[in-house]
């Protein structure tokens, strides 16, 4: 197997950081290569740069052997390099045709579309990879996995062979992960070569030929998963030893703290997103609600925290009717938060640390006297958080914004934390986060539970819904199609559900 | 010795810290931003004198002379015309003349008095922008607060000017808190835009000034359409014999500013109203109420600038005419910008702008130059207030620390 790609020495600086430092990267023809490292590691950066949106400050790309000069997506193209972002770049009103032929047209008759041409060519990709798709389908038809069957087609159709996955996992169900790396591996098999870019070490372990780990924008080695298992990934992903299992004694459920009856909520095109949801979590236990994302998920935690009112339905917390209540009068009642959105919804990032502990207890004792902030308890908060949640700031006067993403959810978690609680709802509490802060907030969680809180998951990461739940309920078009318990399902099983399916029926 | 050099050696390690905070600074930006507006002010000047051009045919020399001089002459017009002339007030305070003193200090007391109705007028926009609500309608509240004050100054009689006076100066806040109002009440009820809503509130005041000037409010004993003279009860006191016109409510104007810092930054209202301004989302999860912030900003906003009209009307021209349209609320849109939407910052920014606004009526009267020249360094300093990236080239500055990390992490999920 020749080298196809070979990165010597890439060095990107951004003001006052460098986010890639002298990188050296080779890519073998017909292999599948894992570039592995947290987020902000410089991942992205490196791909970007490969791809042409960034230009390096040093080193030097080669592709089968010449150097080459990439400026723009367009010379990527050309050196036979193509890439699949996390968000795929495709327009929605638009057939699977014409994305794949947008900026690459075929054209007859000086000026016309021969979108007959074109199609041809997309079947026969679909043929040779086993990429099935209709090219007249408009892609806002399509679920998620076939929309990214169609930017992989888009690169094959650009004859790419060196092709860049970024986290193309993410947005997947199970069993449309699996579809996908069967397609990778038809597509290795057939002489091209992939980066797939990852932070899920799990599937770094099961689908990739070799993984290269990069932390703080340096190469910290590469390996293969035959030398390798997760536990030695996450450290050389971390820097110091990691402990991916959590501790956790059986859960002793007591009262109901959360009860859901019938539950309708719109989203915001007002259509229905949640139908007739029924639940109820009690203290001392953590339901975990599981689904891919988009199930309705994102509607029922807004109307369950008071963000957005149901067209139907009951909410109760501790037997209090809290069907149209408040945001202010949710937190009242002693129940926590954690926003799916934490940026957008859970902080305001120009403001300092200090403030942002005090966002939704501003208004009483000991932070206000009357209507008059104080100052002195204001900061004896924060500096008391900041140490106990071990939150890394230069300063609780530090602007929001200056912290990275772990210690931005830090926050959150040690504001809602900080008040006695006997509801906590949290969404997707650590998206994006690095493997260390991962740890702590799992293990918050389960300190929590412990304490008599009743917790409500609700999380898209499959592993983290079967790592912390007592009970688990799978989502699926606005409808909870299952609730079972933790520790009497698999993870094949939970799949299925979140596929739309049951069990009993995949199996015929 | 030792303890010498050490201290040596440290001293420019804290001179390059301090030196490094300058760069980052945002106050660098607005001061090299008057500083290069001045500068180009001047070359502007420089570029209209008619003396220059002739001199550049004498030889190069000569017209870079008559150039510099030209833009000397106009800085120093618009200094006089500011402060007044250094060299007749200690003439003045020489002879111990009062009269004389309070004639040579008068351009000084003049421009604080052109400055007062801008610190009201800014107050109200930045107010809003911190809300995150763009008031544009400060032009129009000025009015309907004049109005109003007007109409309370003249109508109202036998009351004693220590009740007379601060009702009418209310009344004229309420007038325009009314103004501000509707505004935000659509964008609440209705989600309209309160850009739209304000510009338009703009048109409904100018009219409706001029309709009342011709029928309602209009003195019966004169041609022209101006109000009656308001009570004597009502009159903001002067501290002055004429022709010193400067009056309390410069005091007044500041003590507000004080109380507008006090109540965005000490208080729990000012914390809801700015985490509004800052992220309606967060603020929206934390259970403050969006929708009464919104529509108590607006009222605030335009009362603060109805505070500006009343001022106008009762600390200065004592009637209300058809002319006396101000641009103080255009004016005070860029100057909230200038001063950062801080209380502090618009109070400089007013004094900034009362100086220039005063100076360039001097300098026009005394010198002949034009007073467009301060209209066009006013939009200069904005622009590059606006566009900091040029004065940063400029001058090669640093970005701020947090626009770094903002620009970093942009990077990263790209």
């Amino acid at each position: 197997m020749g080298v196809i790609l070979e990165l010597h020495g890439i060095t990107k600086r951004f003001p006052g950081v460098l986010a890639n430092d002298h990188i050296d990267l080779d890519l073998r023809e017909g292999e599948i290569h894992a570039l592995l490292g947290e987020n902000g590691a410089g991942k992205t950066t490196l791909m970007n740069i490969l791809y042409g949106l960034y230009k390096p400050d040093e080193g030097e790309i080669r592709v089968n052997g010449n150097r080459v000069e990439i400026h723009s997506p367009r010379d990527a193209i050309a050196c036979g390099i193509g890439m699949v972002h996390q968000h795929f770049m495709l327009v929605p009103v638009f057939t699977v045709v014409d994305n794949v032929m947008l900026g690459d047209e075929y054209v007859r008759g000086g000026g016309f579309l021969d979108r007959r041409k074109a199609a041809n060519r997309i079947l026969e990709i679909s043929q040779q990879y086993n990429l099935q798709v209709d090219p007249f389908a408009y892609i806002k038809d399509l679920p998620v996995g076939l929309q990214q069957r169609v930017e992989i087609i888009k690169l094959l159709f650009r004859e790419a062979n060196i092709l860049i996955l970024d986290e193309p996992t993410a947005v997947l169900t199970p069993q449309e992960v699996d579809e996908l790396f069967k397609i990778m591996k038809s597509l290795v098999a057939s002489g091209k070569s992939i980066i797939f870019i990852t932070h899920k070490l799990r599937e770094v372990m099961e689908f990739s030929d070799r993984i290269t780990v990069i932390r703080n924008g340096k190469v910290v080695g590469t390996t293969t998963p035959q030398e390798a298992d997760q536990n030695k990934l996450a450290a050389m992903m971390v820097g110091r030893q990691i402990d991916l299992t959590i501790e956790k004694k059986p859960a002793a459920p007591q009262q109901v703290v959360l009860e859901v009856r019938n539950l309708k909520v719109l989203d915001a095109r007002k259509l229905i997103a949640v139908n007739g949801v029924s639940f109820e979590v009690r203290a001392g236990e953590v339901l975990g609600i599981a689904g891919v994302q988009g199930n309705g998920q994102t509607e029922l935690v807004r109307a369950l925290t008071g963000m957005q009112h149901p067209i139907e339905g009951e909410i109760r917390i501790l037997g209090k009717e809290m069907t149209h209540a408040s945001p202010k009068e949710f937190f009242e009642t002693g129940a926590a938060h954690i926003p799916e959105d934490r940026q957008k919804d859970g902080l305001v990032l120009t403001y300092p640390v200090k403030d942002n502990f005090i966002l939704n207890t501003f208004y009483k004792p000991p932070f206000a006297q009357g209507i008059v902030l104080q100052q002195p308890q204001i900061i004896a908060n924060a500096e008391e958080l900041v140490e106990k949640f071990d939150i890394r700031t230069p300063s609780i006067f530090t602007t929001l914004s200056s912290l990275s993403g772990g210690n931005q959810q830090k926050v959150i978690v040690a504001r809602e934390f900080s008040r006695p609680i006997k509801l906590l709802i949290a969404a997707q509490p650590t998206r994006g986060l690095d493997v260390g802060s991962i740890e702590y907030i799992h293990n918050r969680l389960i300190e929590k539970r412990d304490e008599g809180c009743a917790v409500l998951l609700v999380s898209t990461e499959l592993d983290e819904i079967l790592q912390l739940s007592d009970r688990i309920a799978v989502m699926y078009r606005g409808r909870i199609v299952a609730t079972v318990n933790a520790a009497e399902v698999t993870k094949e099983q939970i799949g299925l559900y979140m596929a739309g399916l049951q069990p009993e029926m995949a199996k015929v | 010795m030792d303890d010498s050099k050490k201290r040596q050696e440290q001293n420019p390690k804290r001179l390059n810290v301090f030196l490094e905070e300058v760069r980052r600074s945002p106050l660098t930006v607005t001061f090299l931003a008057i500083f290069t507006g001045l500068f180009l002010g001047g070359i502007i000047a420089a570029l209209t004198s008619e003396q220059m051009y002739a001199a550049f045919r004498v030889s190069l020399g000569e017209g870079i002379k008559v150039g510099a001089q030209a833009a000397w002459n106009t800085y120093r017009a618009l200094f006089l015309g500011a402060f007044g002339d250094p060299a007749k007030i200690s003439a003045a305070f020489a002879t111990g003349d009062w009269l004389q003193i309070n004639r040579a200090l008068s351009p000084f007391f003049e421009s604080l008095v052109q400055a007062t109705p801008y610190i009201f007028a800014g107050l109200a926009v930045a107010f809003g922008f911190r809300v995150g609500l763009f008031n544009i309608g400060a032009e129009g509240q000025i009015f309907v607060g004049a109005l109003a004050a007007v109409w309370a100054g003249v109508f109202i009689k036998g009351l004693p000017a220590i009740i007379h006076a601060p009702l009418a100066f209310l009344i004229g806040g309420l007038g325009g808190a009314l103004w501000g109002f509707v505004p935000g009440w659509l964008k609440a009820k209705t989600g309209a835009h309160e850009v739209i809503i304000t510009i338009m509130m703009n048109y409904i005041a100018f009219r409706l000034s001029e309709y009342l000037l011709t029928g309602y409010l209009r003195d019966p004993n004169k041609t022209t359409p101006i109000s009656a003279p308001i009570e004597t009860t009502a009159w903001i006191p002067r501290f002055f014999p004429d022709p010193n016109r400067f009056h309390l409510g410069f005091f007044i104007a500041l003590g507000i500013a004080y109380l507008i810092y006090l109540l965005l930054f000490k208080t729990t209202w000012g914390f809801e109203l700015r985490t509004v301004g800052a992220n309606p989302s967060a603020a929206h999860y934390a259970g403050m109420n969006i929708v009464r912030s919104m529509v108590i900003t607006m009222s605030l906003s335009g009362m603060l600038a109805g505070f500006a009209g009343a001022n106008e009307v009762l600390g200065v021209n004592r009637n209300l005419g058809v002319a006396f349209s101000s641009g103080y609320g255009f004016d005070s849109i860029a100057l909230a910008l200038l001063g950062n939407s801080h209380p502090l910052g618009v109070v400089l920014a007013a004094l900034l702008f009362g100086f220039l606004r005063n100076g360039a009526i001097q300098m026009q009267l005394t010198a002949g130059i034009p007073i467009d020249i301060i209209s066009i360094i006013q939009a200069m300093i904005l622009a590059f207030i606006a566009a900091p990236a040029i004065i940063r080239t400029l001058y090669r500055l640093k970005l701020p620390k947090e626009v770094e990390v903002a620009i970093r992490s942009e990077g990263e999920s790209a």
